[in-house]
């Protein structure tokens, strides 16, 4: 039989867990819904459901990472955020410009109205299509951590993935009237 | 991949940047587990000591000694800061609904299956 791990230890490691994913739960959370108010709830909710299920998770992880598992708990916070109140997203994360980019890997942003049209369009995708690019991009998950919190096989989510950013790219350029150009902003 | 694919999804990271979470929103939730850690030491403790006539129960209140005993130190980290936040940001309204919703989650963690 399994030896349990002492709660000190269990509460030491989710609080490793809660300050190294914070940010990847809150910036799911926001792309997710399109608002500030709602991703925080659901942040909060997602941590309290993570913490009553630590044990186990880190039990049934066999030492993998946990992202895609707090993501998955997001995931279905948010599912259930849609069915109960039936609704979108309704801001069309059209603020998410302004918020202070935290990755010091990221210039301050120029050809904004670039970048909103990608939002818009990300915000046409279907959902799986939404969620993987958001994991992709806002979380730099790798394909098998989004296929772990996707719930689906390595290879369907690099096809998922592949389709998503071709869709867009459609979208955007159906949408801008041209191809978006491409500004070098690499340092 | 193609050079334009690349470029493309340059561009798409540049939208999708991380976006940090309110202060406001970490200092209540550190105040939540901190919280939920305590109040679950708590409702052990009680538990322990009605239960504590039952030779059956006579493991969980040894569990109840090592969370009372590290409860305080556990989650340390997240308390100081935490508290440091709330000197700071004064927010006794989201501490005391967090709080309640603590409540809520320890009574489901604790209770007898």
């Amino acid at each position: 039989m399994e030896e349990a791990k002492p709660k000190a230890q269990l509460d030491r490691e989710f609080s490793d867990l809660y300050r190294a994913h914070l940010r990847d739960v809150y910036s799911y959370s926001y792309y997710r819904i399109g608002n500030h108010h709602d991703a925080e709830d659901l942040t909060e909710q997602t941590f309290l459901q993570a913490y009553r299920h630590f044990e186990r998770a880190q039990r049934e992880s066999d030492g993998r990472p946990l992202r895609p598992w707090l993501i998955r708990i997001a995931h279905n916070l948010a599912a259930n955020y849609y069915r109960d109140r039936s609704r979108k997203p309704t801001s069309a994360l059209e603020d998410a410009g302004v918020v202070p980019a935290p990755h010091d890997t990221e210039r301050v942003v120029e050809g904004r109205d670039d970048l909103k049209r990608i939002l818009t369009g990300v915000d046409q995708l279907p959902d799986d299509r939404r969620e993987a690019l958001i994991m992709r991009f806002a979380l730099a998950m790798d394909n098998r951590e989004i296929a772990r919190a996707m719930g689906r096989s390595d290879g369907a989510t690099k096809v998922l993935i592949h389709r998503a950013i071709r869709q867009l790219e459609e979208i955007v350029a159906q949408d801008g009237g041209e191809p978006v150009a491409h500004e070098d902003r690499k340092g | 991949m193609t050079a334009s694919d690349s470029d493309f999804e340059v561009l798409v990271r540049s939208a999708l940047r991380p976006v940090e979470p309110p202060e406001e929103l970490a200092g209540r939730l550190e105040d939540a587990l901190v919280n939920l850690t305590e109040m679950a030491a708590d409702e052990l403790e009680s538990w322990e000591l009605g239960a504590m006539r039952d030779p059956r129960n006579w493991v969980r209140p040894v569990a109840a000694v090592v969370v009372g005993a590290t409860a305080g130190t556990a989650l340390m980290v997240l308390r100081v800061r935490s508290r440091r936040r709330a000197q700071s940001t004064g927010l006794r309204r989201a501490v005391g609904r967090t709080a309640r919703d603590a409540a809520e989650q320890a009574r489901r963690a604790v209770s007898p299956r």
